[in-house]
């Protein structure tokens, strides 16, 4: 029997429509999109295609849209070379201490280059208000990057109202989008956001493959420096197939699908709280109110279990969950966006379990993590 | 019937992923656990634990059995390191070993594996369990004579033992070889770990110096004549050659060695020749006594075998119970380099009866100046 998967803010499984896609791709050209011959100029068109589906996605112009291997290399390129392009105009970046450690350790690696760096810290429900970020700014601050959907609470950032109070800053802003994008609506131009950046394997796309947005008149060089792919602004030969399956799986969350499966993922989130509830298991919801964060991601304080043996447990009874990050040699590191909420010595921050949907879980995944839940706390119990 | 579940220590080593493979092959629920006990990250040298999980991954993966990682820097940085630095810091040279299966494998590790609901834990260790009609399990040594490890598991208590196993116990370490060979695991051509656990293959002297301030001192013969500095007493153990820099400038070319040590007055002593006298001990009193089998032990005062350390010959001795867990052993014959802080290890034939922590070590009733 296969395991019941509920750790897609990971990874999620591909789209069969993707995987179709990528199929069809694979046979259909093999070419070099940036050869000028008839099979380059096949797989130019599609990529071509792909490009323009995405940037729609986001209400961006195709120009705008540089496609990389992912978060993390957004994440590095948009942080890293805005710094670089902009240390004449000042040193001082902006970003919160629950960002992914693709934002944390490209800010740790500035610091080394001598940039200041301020961590807005979180309140106990883990988020951060506009005026913080107001009261942070400086003249010489150069970039803001904070994440627009938090990984392991899935509290959801006000991008909207920094974007604002950004038209008035020159600084750059850039937000990761890995956990929203897919799943939220998104508008650049509504945001105000110069950079943003994404990752398909979080929406049942392929691995190894994201975007950058980057705002048309930003003229950031590259990260990967080699040939001149992407409009100069990423080297190395795009994988074509993935790139049209991305797009599928774009295609395949419009506006009103993802309406859709935002309202049946929320009811997931419900009923696996009710049904706890009515078990009478303590539990408690790391984040704001669940109405408040993103329907996918639910993060439980299991009061008295140790997040490494609930997780072990719970995987051996064929239910996958996710324990935190894994660090150096498999062991789970306690998170950092708990420390930062609760402080490093509250219990909570190594009893805390999360868990995480994506459109292709059912109600009866949800069911049987709480079977599995209940029965595990009772045996304690008893 | 559900199948018996079985959680193994794996280490990345041929030992363990041969352990799994065999529990595997009779048919136990196996989950395959690396315990990462030390935090080696802040080290600029390679992170060996990160390489060794890689192995129990490739490893688990080809027998086909779940693996985890679980941290116990903290318990082992508490209940083991610190009893190690404090050790050093009386001038005596612990067994980081003893305690970490004591404390660790056979304490947090199955403190673990039992809130993972297992029936048994098992170890990749040299050694062999047999239970008899009370119940009561006995502790054989490995079947091959040069790997045995029932020294380094000597401080382990029989309820510690009841859900342990051992799958290789029985076996040769070429045996073991041969079956990972046959398999085609990963580990199968890997070297051999050697050195404590958290040391490793680095300098010992400097890895110390970290820990523990060195305090320099006289080094002198047992005469008192003085033949140079010491850099530090904690890097010196008794019958101990090498290190000490002084060449063949003494009464003959006979080469020197500790012979001694004074921790009160920071003074180390040194004299010429390996079978120097001082070095010989016919009796010692030990601490921390621990029985695998305490119940089958009738007599205050009984004759069996002693290893004073790992590796070591048996010598046939005669042990006299203490009150509390203190003990006196008399040897058959003298015995060198008896080491305060150290195990002695007892054995009746092929079962080890327990150790207890050595103390202090005399010759004709007179003690050896040794800390």
């Amino acid at each position: 029997m296969e395991p019941v998967y509920l750790d897609n803010a990971a990874t999620t499984p591909l789209a069969p429509q993707v995987i179709a896609r990528m199929n069809e791709v694979m046979q259909q050209t093999f070419g070099n999109a940036s050869t000028p011959n008839y099979y380059g100029r096949k797989a130019r068109a599609i990529l071509d295609e792909a490009r323009a589906v995405i940037a729609k996605s986001i209400n961006a112009q195709p120009g705008e849209i540089v496609f990389n291997s992912g978060g993390s290399e957004g994440d590095n390129t948009a942080i890293i070379m805005t710094a670089l392009t902009h240390q004449e105009q000042g040193k001082h970046i902006i970003t919160t201490s629950i960002e992914h450690e693709a934002v944390l350790q490209s800010m740790k690696y500035l610091e080394t280059l001598g940039f200041e760096v301020t961590y807005l810290p979180v309140n106990q429900a883990g988020q951060i208000n506009v005026d913080q970020v107001q009261n942070a700014l400086r003249p010489d601050t150069i970039l803001v990057s904070i994440m627009m959907v938090n990984n392991e609470i899935g509290v959801l950032n006000p991008i909207k109202e920094i974007g604002q109070l950004l038209q008035d800053h020159p600084a750059i802003f850039h937000t990761d989008a890995v956990q929203s994008y897919g799943l939220q609506d998104i508008d650049v131009r509504a945001l105000n956001v110069d950079l943003l950046t994404t990752s398909a394997h979080k929406i049942n796309g392929p691995k190894m493959l994201g975007f950058m947005y980057e705002r048309a008149d930003l003229t950031l060089p590259p990260l990967i420096k080699g040939g001149q792919q992407e409009l100069k602004r990423r080297a190395g030969t795009e994988n074509v197939p993935a790139i049209a399956g991305f797009a599928t799986a774009v295609q395949l969350n419009s506006s009103k699908e993802r309406s859709e499966i935002r309202q049946r993922l929320q009811s997931y989130k419900q009923l696996l709280l009710t049904l706890l509830d009515q078990a009478d298991v303590e539990y408690v919801v790391n984040g704001p109110d669940i109405a408040q964060t993103t329907p996918n991601i639910l993060n439980l304080w299991i009061k008295g279990f140790a997040t490494s043996i609930l997780q072990i447990k719970l995987d051996l009874a064929g239910i996958v969950v996710s324990g935190g990050s894994a660090c150096t040699a498999g062991s789970l590191e306690p998170s950092h966006v708990l420390r930062a909420m609760f402080g490093a010595q509250n219990p909570r921050v190594e009893q805390s379990i999360r868990v995480s949907f994506n459109k292709m879980t059912v109600e009866n995944d949800i069911i049987k993590l709480a079977d599995a839940l209940i029965k595990i706390v009772r045996a304690k119990k008893g | 019937m559900s199948k018996k579940r079985v959680v193994v220590g794996m280490s990345g080593g041929v030992d363990s992923s041969v352990s799994a493979l065999l529990l595997k092959q009779q048919g136990y629920d196996v989950i395959g656990v690396f315990m990462k006990n030390w935090d080696d990250a802040d080290d600029s040298g390679v992170c060996t634990a990160t390489e060794d999980y890689e192995d129990v991954a490739k490893v688990a993966n080809q027998i086909g059995i779940p693996y985890y990682s679980v941290n116990f820097e903290k318990e082992y940085w508490e209940r083991v390191f610190e009893y190690f630095l404090a050790e050093y810091k009386k001038g005596r040279t612990p067994n980081p070993d003893v305690m970490c299966n004591k404390e660790i494998k056979f304490k947090s590790f199955l403190d673990y594996a039992l809130k993972l609901d297992a029936d048994y834990i098992a170890m990749g260790h040299y050694a062999q369990l047999i239970r008899d009609d009370s119940g009561i399990v006995h502790m054989l040594r490995g079947a091959d004579a040069n790997k045995d490890q029932t020294y380094f598991l000597s401080a382990v208590a029989q309820d510690q033992l009841q859900n342990a196993l051992f799958p290789i116990g029985n076996l040769q370490k070429s045996q073991v070889r041969q079956i990972a060979q046959e398999a085609g695991l990963a580990t199968a051509k890997k070297k051999d770990s050697t050195g404590v656990c958290f040391i490793g293959e680095r300098n010992f002297k400097k890895f110390l110096s970290e820990f523990l301030p060195a305090q320099a001192g006289e080094m002198l013969t047992p005469t008192g004549e003085k033949m140079g500095m010491h850099a530090g007493l904690m890097y010196y153990t008794i019958g101990q050659r090498s290190g000490l820099g002084i060449g063949g400038n003494g009464k003959s070319n006979a080469p020197w060695f500790v012979v001694g040590k004074d921790l009160e007055h920071n003074i180390l002593y040194v004299d010429q020749g390996y079978d120097n006298p001082l070095l010989y001990a016919d009796s010692l009193d030990a601490t921390d006594l621990s029985l695998i089998a305490p119940a089958t032990i009738i007599t205050t005062k009984f004759h069996c075998t002693a290893k004073f350390r790992y590796r070591q010959q048996d010598t046939g001795v005669t042990v006299i119970l203490g009150d509390n867990d203190d003990v006196h052993v008399e040897f058959d014959e003298p015995v060198r380099a008896i080491t305060p802080g150290q195990e002695v290890v007892f054995y009746q034939g092929e079962e080890c009866l327990g150790g207890a922590t050595i103390d202090r070590a005399y010759s004709k009733t007179k003690q050896l100046q040794y800390v």
